[in-house]
């Protein structure tokens, strides 16, 4: 089974000619806040990401699209070497951030990973209370010395994040007891407590209900005031709603980058254009 | 398959269900009560005036003015007794020597069994051991004793074809018409007088050390051996363990290497504790000396061994089972990995490796076989915490096989093994007790 499939989808790649599958469209932004040149990412022998380049701008918040498989979350989580944590997983090419590439050997990934924070696609509060979850990776990276600076991160992350109205009184309470919604906001509180200057998603909206979603985009829009944001999603309209520019990944290769505005009404790229419109996917 | 025949079969399998379930709740009650009822009769019985005399002079509990005021009231009727056991003995004197020659073995055992029920007979030299310095202390022996003395039991073996019939012939047919003969009678109406029978709680029992191998007082050797060994082998092999189930989960690499240390793992486990006892004695004390002879170090140690594939196993699954979300949370937040482990993944690992520490604690506590090379004598003075390191200890365990089966007066004292097989029965259930409420504790509060 694992052979048919694996000789399949080299099928697939052989049909695609290797000039059409280049990157169409401008990679390059004004004075980018992460440059991304020939990135290439092994899972193993497995290639999952081909020779990728792209900038991602200042307060732009940028969205991946693509089909499942085709190395969003990869791509998504080489940006804060969260791939680090998987054995297999081995990365080549460059990543700047702020002009210094992240996989040079001399980078600590611990303030690494506090300047770019992530969000995930399952709320993963921890099983603590609401107050620690957003005070604890302050307090971890020495932000906060006493108790009143907590206090404070907690409530302005809280603010930032929508949520301090509904959880001002109840901080003591388990994270893990709040709404899905609530607790993917509480994430997104909890990435912003360590004030980051990037913050990764990877599909935080697929676990919610629209008016939960909603929320969540209406934060990423207010958000973009004061950070960068890579977003990863499934959803087209999510996409258009919230990004200036999109990214649009197939099997492993960028195919195509654009202002939002142009990849959803003008694709260059018939894959592009196939994705988008629903032909597949 | 229709409905009716479903429903049948689903009927019949909770049927069969449920009857296995109370055979085996029968089962267990059948062990259990014979346990516990012998096991309280070692802390609550009929008490003697014997019993109370030994724990004035030997653990000055109780008060003088009462011990002597009961001994004045019990006096006059052993005088009676011992009265009756002269005049006897100066009518032998002026006996034909045969008819003197065979009353004097009769007589022997009727003078040693009054001596048994009521302590040395007044003239007799001071035995030294303490069990003849006293009298019977609990009143269901004393009855055995006068069962005795009132009866001599013979053996029928008249019929080839079967066993030996018991039969009781009364000891007084032996005396007719001597001065003795009034002794019988007399025994069995006053013995209570003699011994003042009382409803007595010995919670001493658990606190107090044993007097001449366990014929007299308490158990607290055995309990705080017990302790100690299941403590210290603690101390041992549960850092150990956690950290080895760390590694393996958090650190190895999958190669030759770990899965061959895995393999040894899972061997570990499944060995029996006789050969890890017989590996503690080779090894902890002939091979690296931690200890001149027996020690509860040495046997700590081998108990330590024993328990930590369990450790290792029950706290890899704990971690294993933590969500990876969490980790990813940690990290994705900057978080070291090693403070990732301390502070997110142990925190919420930690209900599972309680649990399985506590368990093995559970099991060190109740093992004979590692200890017996290592660590565990008969009979032993209670040792200090200083000593753990040089001496050996009693412990439940192998003093409850060793009463059963080495023991001079093992049918004498039942009720004291049947009291340190509660006692080891209910520490352990203790400790799973303690396993459980504390697991719900900090599962709770890693909600909270
Ligand atoms: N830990 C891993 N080990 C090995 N292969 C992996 C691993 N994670 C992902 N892959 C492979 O890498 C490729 C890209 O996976 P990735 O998760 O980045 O896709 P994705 O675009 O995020 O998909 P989805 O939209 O379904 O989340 C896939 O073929 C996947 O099978
Ligand atoms: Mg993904």
């Amino acid at each position: 089974m694992q052979e048919v499939l694996k000789k399949k989808s080299g099928e697939n790649r052989a049909l695609a000619p290797r000039e059409s599958r280049k990157t169409i469209g401008n990679i390059n932004v004004q004075n980018p806040r992460m440059v991304c040149r020939n990135v290439n990412v092994f899972y193993d022998e497995k290639q999952a990401i081909r020779n990728v380049s792209i900038d991602i701008g200042r307060n732009e918040v940028l969205a991946m699209i693509g089909p499942s498989g085709c190395g969003k979350s990869t791509f998504l989580r080489c940006l804060n070497r969260m791939n680090d944590t998987i054995d297999s997983c081995h990365v080549t090419g460059e990543i700047l951030f702020d002009g210094k590439n992240i996989y040079d050997a001399s980078v600590d990934v611990v303030p690494l990973r506090a300047q770019i924070g992530m969000v995930f696609q399952k709320p993963n509060p921890f099983p603590k209370s609401i107050y620690e979850n957003v005070a604890w990776a302050p307090k971890i990276h020495g932000i906060v010395e006493s108790k009143s600076d907590a206090d404070e991160i907690v409530e302005s992350s809280l603010q930032k994040a929508g949520l301090w109205e509904e959880v001002k009184d109840r901080l003591d309470q388990p994270g893990t007891g709040l709404s899905g919604g609530q607790q993917q906001r509480l994430c997104i509180a909890r990435a912003i407590a360590v004030s980051p200057e990037v913050i990764l998603m990877d599909e935080p909206c697929s676990a919610l209900d629209p008016i939960a979603t909603a929320k969540i985009e209406d934060l990423i829009e207010e958000l973009r005031t004061q950070y960068t944001i890579a977003i990863v999603t499934h959803s087209m309209q999510q996409a258009s709603r919230v990004s200036q520019r999109t990214a649009f990944f197939h099997l492993g290769d960028l195919i195509e980058v654009g202002s939002t505005e142009t990849i959803f009404t003008k694709p260059s790229h018939q894959l592009t254009e196939d994705y988008i419109t629903g032909r597949y996917g | 398959m229709n409905l009716g025949t479903r429903k049948i079969l689903d009927r019949s399998f909770t049927a069969v269900g449920i009857t296995s379930i109370l055979l085996m709740a029968a089962a267990l009650l059948v062990v259990v009560v014979p346990i516990f009822s012998g096991g309280i009769g070692a802390i609550f019985f009929k008490g003697t005036i014997e019993h109370r005399k030994i724990q004035y002079n030997e653990f000055e509990k109780g008060s003088r003015k009462v011990i002597d005021r009961q001994i004045a009231e019990v006096t006059p009727y052993r005088q009676e007794v011992y009265r009756i056991l002269d005049a006897f003995e100066a009518d032998m004197e002026t006996m034909e020597p045969a008819e003197k020659r065979d009353y004097l073995s009769k007589y022997k055992k009727v003078r040693d069994i009054v001596a048994h029920l009521l302590g040395p007979i007044p003239g007799d030299p001071e035995p030294i051991l303490l069990r003849y310095q006293y009298g019977t202390t609990r009143w269901e022996k004393a009855e055995e004793s006068l069962h005795d003395l009132m009866f001599v039991t013979k053996w029928d073996y008249s019929n080839p074809e079967e066993m030996a019939k018991q039969y009781f012939v009364p000891r007084a047919d032996e005396f007719a018409g001597t001065a003795l003969a009034a002794l019988f009678p007399y025994m069995e109406k006053n013995l209570d007088k003699m011994l003042l029978p009382e409803q007595t709680f010995y919670w001493g029992f658990l606190t107090e050390r044993s007097l001449d191998a366990h014929i007299f007082g308490g158990i607290w050797a055995e309990i705080q051996g017990t302790f100690f060994l299941a403590v210290g082998a603690m101390l041992f092999a549960f850092p150990l363990g956690v950290i080895a189930a760390i590694y393996f989960t958090e650190y190895a690499r999958e190669n030759f290497f770990t899965s061959v240390l895995r393999s040894a793992n899972s061997t570990l486990a499944g060995v029996p504790s006789i050969v890890f006892g017989l590996f503690g004695l080779a090894f902890f004390i002939n091979t690296i000396k931690v200890s001149d002879s027996k020690s509860v170090l040495a046997g700590s140690l081998t108990l330590a061994i024993m328990i930590l594939p369990t450790i290792i196993r029950a706290a890899e699954e704990a971690i294993l089972s933590v969500p990876r979300a969490y980790k990813e949370a940690s990290m994705g937040l900057g978080s070291t990995k090693w403070r990732t482990i301390l502070t997110v993944i142990l925190p919420a690992a930690l209900p599972g490796i309680i649990t399985g520490g506590i368990i093995s604690l559970g099991r060190a506590a109740g093992e004979t076989a590692p200890i017996i090379f290592t660590a565990a004598v008969s009979v032993g003075a209670t040792i200090g915490v200083a000593d753990v390191f040089t001496q050996p200890t009693p412990a439940l365990s192998w003093n409850i096989y060793n009463l059963a089966s080495e023991h001079e007066a093992a049918n004498e004292i039942r009720h004291v093994q049947y009291g340190m097989v509660l006692s080891l029965i209910s520490i352990v259930l203790l400790l799973n007790l303690s396993a459980i409420l504390l697991r719900a504790h900090v599962s709770k509060k890693l909600k909270g």
